[in-house]
């Protein structure tokens, strides 16, 4: 494997990432456990949506959406008493997958623009659904009476088994996502995204990949959705907001579109933020908005990239001079 | 049974939302149309539109004034947005475009809380719009009617700016092929500083008529800016003619839909499901709407750019 500067830093994250609950046991402030478990759970979010924005060109503002179903998918089966994760969990994987079956038909029927308004108002269209439903608490959203049963296996009321289980799933999703965009299907993906027309004309029917991936990438989200729901106990509208999915095209851009660890990077640096700044000021969006239109404009390739081209600036200058 | 007078009045109402949500797609669908931007900022200037309006109509006590500052005010706030930001985004993927904007609404949502605090404002309507005619027993908020009103004199002024004028010739130029217009010689940077400001003023002039049935509140932006979304996809991005329909379209389903889909459901549902489904159902309509009309015409009704 070659080694470089991406392979290092994630390997680094992933070791502080294994530190985390011994550190929030020995400094006794379980809220890094807490925050971390929260970064992971949007990391694998993230991880799904680069999927098919930074490797398919599709520029979904809904992605958050299908972390909503699956989260309300746990939280409905819990109000039903169906507490097995057995029976959760694989039931939100194939929920999320079936709306990205139907979602992604609907905007994958057109580009650019339109493609970017649909996404957003079907996933609003989501969340007015959670906001109207007074069954599942409605605006209020709906407490989850306890956690997973996953009987026999581990134990996800103890919140570092819990943590640990996340981790686990996100080292499982950037492997998935590292052996997706390496193989054929990946590369049909990649190829579409950059001339679909020619990948047609060379028999790739186009419209069935970029929706197997949507797919997939929904999938993994409605994943990252049953974690959060066992992560904050509780289901609520907001988790569709379409901030929400605004936060995940963020976290991807801050760790650079299309580099497979990008959106973990991202991810972290996005919560510390967001932690940091909310810690300096109440109005901290007045700040992170600001540097939000900053990094667009003059950090390309979000802070990955910004490494990399580092780097790569130098021998470049060398040769000017030379 | 639906009673007729609810209905029409219901009716009424929804083409008076109707119009509000066209004078926000106007603008936006130009942005859209001619430079291929994505703004999602545009609900920003509602909001802000509709605050300045508030605030100036709260302490001079009248709402004309707050409308002849609220408007200039929010078009200068557009143009240097334009100038400062959006400009630079033009040659940008669409991801930039959205992030940037999103900073955009971030950035006013926290500023309007800062500075207005973090409830909405009441606007007072005058005495002389705050009352009602009754039409065969119907009764009609003279607010209302001005407000369809003068969404229907701004529809008249931009299909005549749009489709009878020079520079209404240049944005449709510039929205069928913009390298083109540019190697023609003609600055279609200065005419989309043109049609972002008179975006903005349009946007500004919702928000100022919302205020006083709405409330002026932070979000009020986002809210809209979605259904204003769905009509300029339903419409056709470019099309102000789309725009129009789309938006009448959109404005009566919603309002119509929130208020007789329980009463439609009763006819073939047992009432309690029916009671559960309505407010469910009313808020996917127009979504399962732009849903089918994308099915069978991607382009949108009206496509201003063919080919």
């Amino acid at each position: 494997m070659k080694v470089n500067r991406e392979t290092i830093v994630c390997v680094l994250i992933f070791l502080l990432l294994a530190m985390v609950p011994a550190i929030a046991a020995l400094t006794d402030v379980p809220f890094y456990l807490d925050l971390a478990r929260r970064m992971m759970i949007l990391a694998i979010g993230a991880l799904s949506l680069n999927l098919i924005m930074g490797y398919g060109g599709m520029i979904s503002f809904g992605h958050a959406v299908f972390i909503g179903i699956g989260a309300y998918t746990v939280g409905i089966c819990a109000e039903h008493e169906i507490v097995s994760g057995y029976i959760q969990w694989p039931l939100a994987l194939i929920i999320s997958a079936m709306f990205a079956v139907v979602f992604g038909a609907i905007s994958l029927r057109t580009r650019g623009v339109y493609f970017i308004m649909i996404t957003l108002a079907l996933a609003q269209m989501m969340y007015f659904l959670g906001v109207s439903l007074d069954r599942y608490g409605g605006d209020d959203g709906l407490p989850l009476a306890e956690p997973s049963n996953f009987s026999g296996l581990i134990d996800l009321s103890e919140k570092t088994s819990l943590y640990y289980l996340v981790f686990g799933l996100l080292i499982f999703c950037l492997w998935i996502c590292q052996r997706m965009v390496n193989s054929r299907f990946g590369m049909a993906i990649q190829g579409a995204r950059s001339n679909e027309e020619r990948m047609q004309a060379i028999g790739f029917p186009t419209f069935r990949y970029k929706l197997t991936a949507f797919v997939i990438a929904g999938a993994m989200a409605g994943l990252a959705g049953a974690l959060l729901a066992n992560h904050t106990d509780f289901v609520n509208p907001d988790m569709m907001h379409w901030t929400r999915s605004g936060d995940l095209i963020i976290m991807v851009l801050l760790g650079g579109m299309g580099s497979l660890s990008g959106p973990i990077v991202g991810a972290l640096v996005f919560i510390l933020l967001e932690e940091a700044l909310s810690g300096i000021t109440e109005y901290w969006q007045l700040i992170f908005g600001p540097f939000l239109i900053l990094v667009v404009l003059f950090a390309r390739g979000g802070l990955l990239g910004f490494l990399e081209k580092a780097r790569e600036l130098k021998p470049s200058l060398d040769r000017d001079n030379g | 049974m639906i009673d007729p007078v609810l209905l029409f009045e219901q009716l009424f109402n929804g083409v008076q939302y109707g119009i509000l949500l066209f004078l926000l797609a106007a603008g936006l669908t130009l942005v859209f149309g001619i430079m291929d931007m994505m703004n999602l900022a545009h609900g920003s200037l509602y909001m802000v539109g509709a605050y300045i309006a508030a605030t100036v109509t709260l302490a001079t006590n009248s709402f004309l004034i707050g409308i002849f500052l609220a408007l200039p005010a929010t078009l200068l706030i557009g143009v240097l947005l334009e100038v400062v930001i959006l400009r630079h985004l033009y040659d940008r993927g669409h991801l930039d475009q959205v992030l940037a904007t999103f900073g955009m609404i971030l950035f006013f949502n926290e500023l309007v809380r800062l500075i207005w605090g973090p409830a909405g404002i009441e606007v007072p309507l005058p005495n002389i719009l705050n009352q009602s005619l009754t039409l065969f027993s119907i009764p009609l908020p003279v607010y209302r009617i001005v407000v369809i009103g003068v969404g229907l004199l701004i529809a008249a002024f931009l299909y005549i700016l749009v489709v009878k004028t020079r520079t209404g010739m240049l944005i449709r130029a510039g929205a069928s092929n913009r390298e083109m217009i540019g190697a023609l010689g003609v600055d279609i940077k200065v005419v989309f500083t043109l049609v972002f400001g008179l975006g903005a003023a349009l946007a500004a002039l919702a928000g100022v008529m919302a205020g006083p049935i709405f409330a002026a509140t932070i979000g009020m932006g986002e809210n809209i800016l979605i259904q204003v979304l769905v009509v300029i996809v339903i419409g056709g991005i470019g099309s102000i003619r789309g725009a129009f329909v789309g938006a009448l379209l959109i404005g009566v389903i919603e309002i119509l839909g929130r208020s007789f889909l329980d009463d439609f459901f009763k006819l073939f549902l047992p009432v309690n499901a029916a009671e559960t489904a309505a407010p469910a159902a009313a808020s996917m309509l127009i979504y399962i709407l732009m849903a089918a009309v994308l099915f069978f015409r991607p382009q949108g009704l009206f496509p201003a750019r063919s080919g």
